[in-house]
């Protein structure tokens, strides 16, 4: 295969950061443009960006990442209580936290592949779980969530003012990270995240990893080691989820055991699925989307419904309404499930592969358009 | 291939730099008009706008789903009243009233709603999504004290006031109170105390308890209370265990009290944990059974008539407290039910008439206030005195925000008479016996002004 160049992925680099630069101005007509979804959608965007340079790559199909976002977050409150709340600190200790539990995990759950893999990452995401859930409580809080206090020590912030009234709110140097800041910050990390995971892709390590999911076998024949190129690429989409749970925590600092449940595992999951597997885009597409169904969907009732089909004759928008109540609201699931189904019936590739099909018919159609036309005949 | 230089001479240093650069000046324009507010500006003032909007939070799934549904039905209803529409319920009754039934300072009412899922995350965002993109100037709801909690450091955090829901851990006005948020249900402190006394004269002095709880910050706070009450009156403690919200089978945690000499069983669990719990308890057989030469007695501290409803004849003869319930033959409550009942064909729950409540409250605040600005509207709530509402003269108490009224101590009634005729009153305790000092708990509201 053909590596593009790197003039190329600057050039999809400067697209994709303007694209993401601008979320708050072409996603307020959807209705998404508001700070704390667009920072989850930055946030999720290098999750599912960092998840798919492992399962993009090497096809390895973690069910525990969750896990790692969970580590992430507590390690970021408790820098926050314990150092300062300047998020850098908090950041990079996630990342490592994160990277170093991704290590351990990685370490024993990549003697085996397939199905036994994703078993193994699963029960040590729910083992992680069930500890920070009641095991674990003094460090995590158990149910009630790991949460900021007026008493918290904060050694190195005491080192240069007194503790104000009130609880402090994190900060990147005095830039507030709650908000529009907030979002922009998580925007340049997931820039950065996405160059770096755009470089790892074609680099020749990237060429390895796809060289084992092709067929390791053959890779191990030819006297390759796949262990380390493996648990590389475990540790580095750890510290990727490492470093998502730590702007969650930054953003909102609060960490709660649910963030390492299995459903937000599958979660992730779904949305590489949903927007291809193993393409640069297709992940923040994926997230996109889910985050859009559970946080506006999901928020939408009947009161909602009538206002956007306000336009209608009132009979008829009654019968539209009655129809369409069912899949807002409560009902975002199913909406999310059929959707789902969908896409994996009728395009294996994840919405990427749909894109992909319409650029192909319409540079045919350019090309060719008599050819074309004799196609759509003869089918 | 190179990584370091290509054709144009872009290293990659340079791209993170300038996009680095882009980014910062690209957030700029929004992080100085985001920290503009200053005097009396505040954040989601409705200033001229013909409406205001308040934002509904309940759990629409999991375990406490059910009390989440009757908030949201007793929360439209009060937008209703508030609106001067249906027969105005308990703006009938409050006294002292400042509301007119124009809406909130003459602007009409509108509200969002949300799902908490039950879960703090989802919690925070769901309230997020209502501050910051629907612009409400209060939210409500709850089922979960973990999930208030979690949203009332948010409301703190935001400066959007929370008129907490059902939440009944001491944390919510102890430990974690904040300025911004209020609690018109009673908690597990006032719980204890109601129910030592009736346990005392049903039960004596010489017991053995045995706790289930539920493993979040409202069972460790309500074990605690009643361990306290109960140890108070000479009852040993045998074991205190805790078990998963939203566990679904507890025959692993029943099984042992069987053997351990326990010969009560205190069950520190809501919504549908504390049904699956009982109905399981009582399956075992743990009621027919006598130990130490006493009968075995079951406790659920906490009580809802929604859950009596699915617990069905399981819960027949069982002590435990409870904020309000329909039964009630005061002039407010009968108001209160007359108007719930005429809109959804069933008596109002204790989940419905505290959010109830709530809503009404906060508008009326807002009234005596002359303004939405939430430092003013705090200073108006905190130490008012009312009556009317339910639960007798009742008091917001200034230093943790807490609401104190006369407790309900209810038993599980042998022969209902309907289906919703489920509990039976068996004492009203008192304001003055429940009452504490707010500094046992600790914790400090914070700043007016955020």
């Amino acid at each position: 295969m053909k590596a593009p160049t790197l003039k190329k992925d600057l050039f999809v680099m400067l697209i994709f950061s303007a694209v993401i630069l601008t979320m708050p101005f072409w996603l307020e007509p959807l209705g998404a443009g508001y700070p704390d979804l667009l920072q989850k959608f930055a946030i999720f965007g290098i999750f599912a960006v960092g998840y798919n340079i492992l399962f993009g790559l090497t096809g390895y199909l973690s069910f525990g990442h969750a896990a790692f976002l969970g580590v992430g977050s507590y390690t970021a409150v408790w820098s926050f209580k314990l150092f300062t709340m300047n998020v850098l600190p908090a950041i990079v200790l996630s990342v490592l936290v994160a990277g170093l539990f991704a290590a351990i995990i990685g370490f024993i759950s990549l003697r085996r592949s397939g199905i036994y893999f994703s078993i193994l990452t699963l029960a040590f995401a729910q083992m992680s779980y069930n500890l920070a859930y009641s095991v674990l409580t003094p460090i995590t809080n158990g149910e009630t969530g790991l949460q900021l206090a007026k008493s918290d020590h904060r050694i190195i912030d005491r080192l240069f003012s007194e503790a104000g009234e009130g609880l402090p709110s994190t900060t990147f140097f005095g830039l507030e990270m709650s908000g529009y800041s907030g979002f922009y910050f998580c925007a340049v990390l997931l820039i950065i995240a996405f160059f770096i995971s755009q470089r790892i892709f074609h680099s020749p390590f990237g060429i390895k990893l796809q060289a084992i999911k092709s067929n390791q076998t053959r890779m191990k024949y030819t006297g390759y080691n796949t262990r380390p190129y493996l648990l590389s690429a475990f540790v580095i989409s750890g510290m990727y989820a490492g470093l998502a749970g730590a702007l969650m925590a930054t953003t909102d600092p609060l960490a709660g055991a649910e963030r390492m449940q299995w459903t937000a595992s599958g979660e992730v999951v779904l949305m590489t699925i949903l927007g291809g597997v193993g393409t640069l885009i297709g992940p923040m597409l994926g997230v996109g989307i889910i985050k859009y169904f559970e946080n506006i969907f999901s928020a939408m009732n009947e009161q909602a419904l009538h206002q956007i089909f306000a336009f209608m004759p009132d009979w008829l928008a009654d019968i539209v309404v009655a129809i369409t109540s069912p899949f807002v609201g409560e009902g975002w699931h199913l909406t999310l499930g059929a959707l789902f189904m969908i896409i994996v019936i009728f395009l294996p590739g994840g919405i990427m592969e749909g894109i992909e099909r319409i650029k192909k018919l319409f540079s045919r159609k350019t090309e060719k358009p008599v050819q074309q036309a004799e196609d759509n005949a003869t089918s | 291939m190179s990584d370091k230089k290509n054709s144009a001479g872009w290293s990659r240093r340079d791209v993170m730099k300038a996009a680095g650069a882009f980014s910062a000046a690209g957030a700029m324009p929004m992080f100085f008009s985001r920290g503009a507010w200053a005097g009396e500006t505040f954040r989601n003032d409705p200033g001229k706008a013909a409406s205001v909007k308040l934002g509904f939070n309940v759990p629409q799934t999991g375990a406490y789903a059910d009390e989440g549904a009757d908030e949201l039905r007793a929360f439209k209803l009060a937008v209703k009243h508030l609106n001067g529409e249906g027969d105005g319920g308990l703006m009938n009754t409050m006294k002292p009233l400042s509301l007119k039934g124009n809406g909130i300072l003459g602007k009409k009412v509108e509200y969002v709603t949300g799902d908490t899922q039950t879960k703090s995350d989802a919690a925070r965002a769901s309230a997020k999504r209502m501050i910051e993109k629907d612009g409400v100037i209060m939210f409500s709801g709850g089922s979960s004290s973990g999930v208030a909690i979690a949203v009332q450091s948010l409301a703190q955090e935001m400066g959007v006031v929370f008129m907490a829901g059902l939440t009944h851990s001491n944390d919510t006005t102890g430990k974690d109170k904040r300025r911004y948020g209020f609690r018109h249900f009673f908690n597990a402190k006032m719980s204890g105390s109601a129910l030592g006394p009736v346990l005392k004269k049903e039960m004596g002095t010489d017991r053995n308890a045995y706790h289930l709880t539920a493993d979040y910050t409202w069972g460790w706070t309500q074990e605690e209370s009643i361990k306290e009450t109960t140890e108070g009156l000479g009852w040993k403690t045998a074991k205190t265990v805790k078990t998963p919200v939203g566990a679904g089978d507890f025959s692993q945690y029943i099984t042992p009290i069987l053997n351990s000499g326990a010969d009560t069983l205190i069950l520190n669990h809501y919504g549908k944990d504390m049904i699956n719990s009982l109905t399981q308890a009582v399956q075992f057989g743990l009621r027919d059974k006598e130990v130490n030469g006493k009968t075995f007695e079951i406790i659920v501290p906490l009580y809802s008539r929604l859950m009596a409803q699915s617990a069905g004849k399981n819960l027949k003869g069982i002590l435990g407290t409870t904020n309000w319930n329909w039964a009630l033959k005061d002039e407010g409550s009968k108001a209160f039910v007359k108007s719930f009942g005429s809109e959804y064909g069933f008596p109002p729950s204790q989940a419905a008439h505290t959010c109830y409540v709530q809503t009404l409250l906060y508008a009326n605040a807002c009234e005596m206030a002359g303004t939405f600005y939430p430092p003013e509207v705090i200073k108006q709530l905190e130490g008012f005195k009312f009556d009317g509402m339910g639960n007798g003269a009742t008091e917001y108490r200034a230093e943790d925000h807490q609401c104190f009224k006369d407790v309900l101590v209810v038993r599980g009634n042998e022969n209902p008479t309907s289906q919703f005729d489920l509990l039976e009153i068996v004492q009203e305790v008192p304001r003055s016996q429940v009452e504490y000092d707010a500094k046992i708990f600790g914790g400090e509201l914070g700043p007016y002004k955020v």
